[in-house]
Order: C-alpha cells, then sequence, then structure tokens
C-alpha cells in the first residue's frame, strides 16, 4: 500500500466514520437517555435517503430537497415518540423491542408502497461535482470532503451543546439518573420527544447527505444499524465522545479491513468491540 | 397509642404548603403507607420521624408523586397533586434533596448549580449562585470538580445547594445527615437552621432526633405505615414513651 493510496483509505475511512458518528449519535441518546432500544433507528437513515431523493427530482434541486426533507424526519420522529413510545418507557426492553422491529416492517413496508423495490441513486450535487487531485493517478471527491466537514461541524455543535448548554447538562444527568432530573423540576416528558426527534433527524440526515455516494435501496438502514450499535457498545452508552471516537475507530476498521484483511472483513468490528468490552466493559467513555 | 394535636386556630385559616389525606400508598401488593395525615403551613418545619422501613421515604416519595399514592389525597399549595407529573409539582417551589443525594456523576460542581436553576413562582431569585456558593465555601472551592468525587458531606451540601437555586418555598431533605461525619453534619443542621431562618419551609427525615426536636416545629412520627404521633416537640418531650418505644430513644 504506497501513501497516495493509503491517504485515500484514511480519508474514505474518516468520511464513513463521520457519517456513522451522525447516526450513533442519535442512538446513543435514544439508548442511554431514554432507555429505548430503538431498532427503526436504520429505517430512518434509508426514509431519509428516500426522501432526499424523491425531492430531489421533485424540487429540482439536492439542497431545496434536504431543506424540505428535514422537517419532514423531525416530524416523523415526534409522531413515533408521542404515538408509541410514550407507553413503553415503564416497560421491559423487550416491550420496546418487539414495537420497534415492528416500525422496521411497517417503514419498509411503507418504501416499498411509496417508491417501490428498485434501487435508486441520486447525482451529486453540482457544487461539489469536482475532484481533488491527490497524485498524478489518483482523486478524492469534492462532495466526500463535503460531508465531511458537514458531519464534523455537526459533531462540533452537538459536542458544544452537550458540554457547554444547560440542556447538555440536563442530557447528560438525564441519561444517569432520569427520576432526579424529574425531581428537580424538569420535564423529562418534553426532554424525551425533543432527544428522539433529534435522534431520528440525525440519521435522516446522515440518509440524505449519504444519497449521492450509496445506492439507496430497500433495507439500506438495516447492516447500519448493527454496526452503528457496535459503535455505541464501543464508545460507552448515552456517551457522545464515546459515539465519535467509536464511529471514527469502525470507519477506519472497516475499511482498512476490506483493503489489508478481506476474508476477515465482516468480523473485524465484532473483534474490535470484543476487545474493548474485555478491558472496558461499560465501553470507552462511558 | 396514637396522639395527634391539632394545629392552632390561628394557622388553620392559612393554606398548608402540604396537605395530606388518607394516603395510602402501594409498592405492587405491599401496602407501605395506611392512611397518613399530614400538614405543612408555609414557613413551617416539619420532621418525619420513625425507624427504618416504616415509611417515611415513601411518604415523600407520595407526595412528589414519585410512587403515586392508591388511595387518598396530596394538595400542595391547595392544588390537587393527582394525575400530576414530579416535575410539575416540584416546580410548584419544591426544592427536594433525596436520600443518597442524587449526584450525577460526570457532572461538574458548577454545572449541579446552574442546571436547574430559576426564579420562584413570583420571579424572585434570592438564591443565586453566588449566595449558595457563600453559603457552602466548600462548593466553591470546588466548583470544577466532577460532583460524584465529592466527600459525602460535600454531596450533601451540594445537593441541598442545588435545590435551593430552584428558589423553593419548601425543601424536603431525605435523610438530611446520614452516613456524614460529626463535624459535617453540625455544618448541615447550621445551614438547616439558616434556611428556615430565611423562611423556607422544610419536611426533614433524619435519625438525629436532638437536633430535630430542636429545629423543626413539628413532628410526624410513623410507624409501619400509619402516624402514632402528630404535634410540636413540646408534646413530643412530654410523652417520652413515645420516642423509646418507636425510636429506642431513652
Amino acid at each position: 500500500m504506497d501513501l497516495a493510496f493509503f491517504s485515500v483509505q484514511l480519508l474514505n475511512g474518516l468520511q464513513y466514520g463521520l457519517l456513522l458518528f451522525l447516526i450513533a449519535s442519535g442512538l446513543t441518546l435514544i439508548f442511554g437517555i431514554m432507555g429505548i432500544i430503538n431498532l427503526a433507528h436504520g429505517a430512518m437513515y434509508m426514509i431519509g435517503a428516500y426522501l432526499v431523493y424523491d425531492l430531489t427530482f421533485r424540487l429540482g434541486s439536492f439542497w431545496l430537497a434536504i431543506l424540505a426533507a428535514i422537517p419532514v424526519a423531525i416530524a416523523l420522529g415526534l409522531i413515533i415518540e408521542r404515538l408509541f413510545l410514550d407507553t413503553l418507557y415503564k416497560r421491559d426492553h423487550l416491550y420496546q423491542v418487539l414495537l420497534t422491529f415492528g416500525l422496521i416492517l411497517v417503514l419498509n413496508e411503507a418504501q416499498r408502497i411509496i417508491w417501490g423495490g428498485d434501487v435508486h441513486s441520486v447525482p451529486v450535487p453540482e457544487l461539489f461535482s469536482g475532484r481533488i487531485q491527490l497524485t498524478d493517478n489518483l482523486q478524492y471527491s469534492h462532495y466526500r470532503l463535503f460531508v465531511m466537514g458537514v458531519c464534523l461541524a455537526l459533531a462540533g455543535v452537538i459536542y458544544w451543546v452537550i458540554r457547554h448548554t444547560r440542556l447538555g447538562i440536563i442530557i447528560r444527568a438525564g441519561a444517569v439518573n432520569r427520576d432526579m432530573v424529574e425531581g428537580l423540576g424538569i420535564n423529562v416528558r418534553t426532554l424525551f420527544t425533543l432527544i428522539f426527534s433529534v435522534g431520528v433527524a440525525l440519521t435522516a440526515f446522515a440518509g440524505m447527505i449519504a444519497a449521492p455516494l450509496t445506492s439507496i435501496a430497500p433495507g439500506m438502514g438495516d447492516s447500519i444499524l448493527i454496526t452503528c450499535f457496535v459503535v455505541v457498545v464501543i464508545g460507552g452508552i448515552g456517551s457522545i465522545k464515546g459515539a465519535f471516537w467509536g464511529a471514527i475507530l469502525i470507519g477506519m476498521a472497516e475499511t482498512f479491513g476490506s483493503v489489508l484483511i478481506p476474508s476477515l472483513a465482516s468480523m473485524v468490528i465484532y473483534l474490535i468491540m470484543a476487545a474493548v468490552l474485555l478491558v472496558k466493559p461499560r465501553g470507552l467513555f462511558a | 397509642m396514637t396522639a395527634i394535636q391539632q394545629p392552632h386556630p390561628a394557622q388553620a385559616a392559612v393554606t398548608p404548603l402540604v396537605e395530606v389525606r388518607g394516603l395510602h400508598t402501594y409498592y405492587g401488593e405491599s401496602h407501605v403507607l395506611h392512611g397518613i395525615d399530614l400538614t405543612l403551613l408555609p414557613g413551617e418545619t416539619l420532621s418525619l420521624l420513625g425507624r427504618n422501613g416504616m415509611g417515611k421515604t415513601t411518604t415523600l416519595k407520595s407526595i412528589l408523586a414519585f410512587v403515586p399514592p392508591r388511595r387518598g389525597e396530596v394538595s400542595i399549595k391547595g392544588q390537587s397533586t393527582a394525575k400530576r407529573r414530579p416535575w410539575q409539582l416540584v416546580r410548584q417551589g419544591i426544592g427536594y434533596v433525596p436520600e443518597g443525594r442524587g449526584i450525577f456523576p460526570g457532572i461538574s460542581v458548577r454545572e449541579h448549580l446552574i442546571m436547574a436553576a430559576r426564579p420562584n413562582e413570583r420571579g424572585q431569585s434570592p438564591w443565586t449562585l453566588e449566595r449558595v456558593l457563600d453559603t457552602f465555601p466548600r462548593l466553591g472551592q470546588r466548583i470544577h470538580h466532577d460532583g460524584s468525587l465529592l466527600s459525602g458531606g460535600e454531596q450533601q451540601m451540594l445537593s441541598i445547594g442545588r435545590a435551593l437555586t430552584t428558589n423553593p418555598d419548601l425543601i424536603i431533605l431525605d435523610e438530611a445527615t446520614e452516613g456524614l461525619a460529626p463535624l459535617i453534619r453540625d455544618e448541615i443542621w447550621k445551614i438547616i437552621r439558616e434556611i428556615k431562618a430565611s423562611g423556607i419551609a422544610s419536611i426533614i427525615v433524619d435519625k438525629n432526633i436532638d437536633n430535630l426536636l430542636e429545629v423543626a416545629d413539628r413532628h410526624v412520627l410513623l410507624v409501619k405505615g400509619e402516624v402514632v404521633f402528630s404535634g410540636d416537640s413540646r408534646g413530643l418531650r412530654e410523652d417520652p414513651s413515645m420516642l423509646e418505644t418507636h425510636l429506642g430513644v431513652a
């Protein structure tokens, strides 16, 4: 592996890891604070991608499609939380798993009814259609760099909110002791709705900006869900910092794993998870 | 034997901060509170006495709707607490210092003191961050420390300070000095007296009977989820058998 090829893989790993972070950050907040195991989180990634595919062709602009799709994703999260999850907070995780698994089936079926079973794609927006020249024969897409920049900016915003605002303190406290947060006069129900909606919007947004880079296909969120659970477990449940570093680690491991040890590529992330849990059973930053 | 003193006639006209009538609370099938009655007037200090497992903490949790009662009525400032969430009741002006202190790991002293800070229902904020730090200088010295890494006494101060930043009319202290060194206990009791002097009402659960007899205006003694005594310190002192039988105080 020469330096240029290594650099491209490094950038790919970083870009994939940052995208994973967007999805995993919502998952870790929903799991860590609300105690909800949201199996439908990956389906929201798929819905985000399909929304932007549909709206790009309707509105004629990828950017307008994103602007229109974000409120739809937030509204969908709000509806799911209020209609379905509200009654399950006090119940065993099994009920949540059954419900959110049911939601996967409903969302996947809704996707088939609305958009069909074909594989689709979204063109890379004109503004970022160029490539940066790394070496004589290696280039890197502007759009991938843009995705990295957006993900890093969002990671910064999430980190700032969590570490430096009153809302962030309450979210961190809620991850430890929800009853005590309520005992301080804070409306935990509203906090849950906010977290769920933002979490769903983040993962849907990840699907939106990933749409020009990937095939938009039925069930595309299922495999990424498992990877994101691995990220959350490695980073520590409820930890945004953990989700970030866990996502970068897994992004790199998957990218380099598929190049360096293709025969073990599918196992690499689970081996890393096992190793981390052996050393730190609660995850790296729990 | 049950001894219930009636409130002074002049006080009867005042809307109680907390009024509990015929409270029955269960944990599953286990019937824990058997018809508790108690009244707390504005500015008053009330102690909840009783051995372990007699229902003191459950009474507090029922008042705050953490463990909703199956029967009976609780009202705060004249409003029924039925079908209301704990946060809504706390927002009526209650500062809650739970058993175990409720300090969040990974959150600094300063963050604990700003996370729930708000003016009272009248829009006033007599308990600012600065005033809390003046009252608890030890917290000021550890302002950026992780709250869960403080000593037990400092954590209790932090829990009380956090409750004060909500500018409450009532502060509920469950096991106010449990597990603390004698010197720290004295410091906590001094703070409780300051809170009382500032006009904040309180409900205190603690095992230190001497301090409770001195600080509290009235006492409610629970035995197996029932009130066996409700009255002032003089009434309790005049009936030493009550303390001896139910609290083991000679």
